[in-house]
């Protein structure tokens, strides 16, 4: 299968590839997939006011899943909370010109947004 | 060095020139129907067929006469299963297989099954990757007709004790066919010796032109008959109709004639190649896995597990080289090779896995380089996996509850 050049950009170069202490002030840790799929993301957002300031991700997984993750880090820098709710797995889908059969990559990275900003709101509301 | 570097001779392997030379001819000059018996274009064709049918008998320890020309391998699985199920169904509805045979038989015997009402018995594999004959012969029962074991394997290249249960087969006075794909022209086989009945394989495997393969049918204890799936002609002493592709033949001749003559040469220097590659880059990585046989394997076959790396990312970022991945992203059907599983290795390393196939045309420096490419990869994309950093903080992965998707 060839991979979009987007793709394979993202791959050579990633974005934001690291990782925060996830008891950080302000760092939600979104953590989904299995290893017996084939993929796992990390994606990680810290906010301040409201804003997410940086992001970061580690991803196990196929080409496009680590270019999903890579671009939704960038997606996400600079969004609000509720901004960053928004982002659908169609736009990444679109982004990276995504063949059907990794669309299920994009959806992952759509709930690993979901899950880091879960985890951010847990944290928030538990002071 | 040339790129891309071709390490997928478990796929295809490139033609050797000297093959393409004694086919091109008939292309040409000698592009008569070998079964035009009436003039001369006809018997130059019908000499090229019969000359490379001795060069291929020759090569399996067989008798010319019992080569019969498919389009392929796969044809061939196909030819020898049915047509031995349509010729001797009135002695038994049973046959014997392994799980980790390749698609063209486990899915034929599923034809069998769903089409025929045959029943069929899928023989677990050790660890390695190997059938225990003792498996077959406690599988055998009073309505089994065919046992059909691969000589070896096409993802981790262990080779089946096929010896020992061609004899369990002569002994229960049954059938064995064995898919002979990957082994063939690698290893040497001898029909005779191995008591095998069928072989399944095909030229492009052993460096000859893609587009035809043969089934060997013994002629003499027992004399074997099997069904023809296609009418026509009646060539091939009625097994197989079709006009025969006659450049291709006589390409799959030579190809063999070489084999036999360099297969001893190529399989020392192979697996000289193919041990040095692994043992670079279990050198150089901690939790790689070797998957398949350790010394009952094809010479020119590595198959290792990366674990915390995703195969086909893995391909990804060695793109100039020409490699193939068990990882379930490869293909469409999102599940990791079944060979592997079968071998209960884990789901999350078959996803993992690489395989190595080396070949004739393989150089030393493309080995060196690969490896080094190998070990630079894995170590770049262990740094963006999140499973190698819970390994490094000492959290065992398995105990992690995981969301399924």
């Amino acid at each position: 299968m060839a991979y979009s050049e987007k793709v394979v950009d993202h791959f050579n170069n990633p974005r934001n590839m690291g990782s925060f202490k996830k008891e950080e002030d302000g760092v939600g840790t979104g953590i989904v997939g299995a290893p017996e799929c084939g993929d796992v993301m990390k994606l990680q957002i810290k906010v301040e006011n409201d804003t997410i300031v940086d992001a970061k991700f580690k991803t196990f997984g196929c080409g496009s899943a680590i270019a999903s993750s890579s671009l939704a880090t960038e997606w996400l820098k600079g969004k609000t909370v509720e901004e960053a709710g928004k982002i659908k797995n169609t736009d990444i889908v679109q982004e990276l010109n995504l063949p059907p059969v990794k669309i299920h990559c994009s959806v992952l990275a759509e709930d690993a947004i979901k899950a880091a900003l879960a985890d951010y709101q847990k944290k928030a509301d538990s002071k | 060095m040339k790129f891309p570097i071709y390490l997928d001779n478990h796929s295809t392997t490139p033609m050797d020139p000297r093959v393409l030379e004694s086919m091109l001819p008939y292309f040409t000059e000698k592009f008569g129907n070998a079964a035009s018996r009436n003039h001369a274009f006809g018997w130059d064709a019908e000499e090229g067929v019969e000359a490379a049918r001795k060069q291929i008998a020759k090569l399996i320890h067989a008798d010319a006469k019992e080569i019969v020309f498919t389009s392929g391998a796969t044809e061939s699985n196909n030819l020898a299963l049915k047509g031995v199920i349509e010729m001797y169904h009135e002695k038994g509805d049973h046959i014997i297989t392994s799980s980790t045979e390749h698609r063209a038989v486990l899915d034929t015997a599923k034809a069998l099954e769903a089409k025929r009402g045959v029943k069929v018995t899928y023989l677990p594999v050790d660890k390695f990757g190997m059938v225990n004959p003792e498996d077959v012969r406690n599988a055998i029962t009073d309505k089994t007709i065919l046992i059909s074991v691969m000589f070896a394997n096409n993802e981790i290249g262990t080779i089946n004790p096929v010896k020992a249960i061609g004899k369990i087969a002569k002994e229960k006075g049954i059938l064995l066919h064995c898919d002979a794909t990957q082994g063939v022209g690698k290893v040497p086989i001898d029909v005779q010796d191995m008591g095998i009945d069928l072989m399944s394989f095909s030229a492009h495997k052993i460096y000859g032109p893609k587009g035809v393969g043969a089934l060997y049918v013994r002629k003499k204890n027992p004399r074997v008959r099997i069904a023809a799936q296609m009418d026509g002609g009646g060539h091939e002493r009625g097994m197989r109709s079709g006009t025969l592709p006659v450049p291709l033949i006589v390409g799959f001749g030579k190809a063999c004639e070489l084999c036999e003559q360099e297969m001893a040469a190529d399989a020392a220097r192979l697996s000289v190649m193919r041990d040095r590659l692994h043992a670079t880059i279990t050198k150089a990585l901690e939790d790689v896995y070797l998957n398949g046989h350790p010394t009952e394997r094809l010479p020119h076959n590595l198959n290792i597990s990366f674990a915390y790396v995703e195969g086909e990312s893995l391909l990804m970022g060695c793109k100039e080289i020409a490699l193939s991945s068990g990882s379930a992203c490869t293909s469409a059907t999102l599940e990791p090779s079944y060979v592997l599983r079968a071998l209960g290795v884990g789901a999350e390393l078959a996803h993992s896995s690489i395989r190595f196939g080396l070949g004739r045309f393989t150089l030393d420096e493309e080995v060196d380089y690969a490896g080094k490419r190998i070990i630079e990869t894995v170590t770049k994309l262990r740094e963006m996996s999140p499973l190698y950093e819970m390994a490094k903080e000492g959290i065992d992965l398995k105990s992690v509850q995981w969301a399924a998707h």
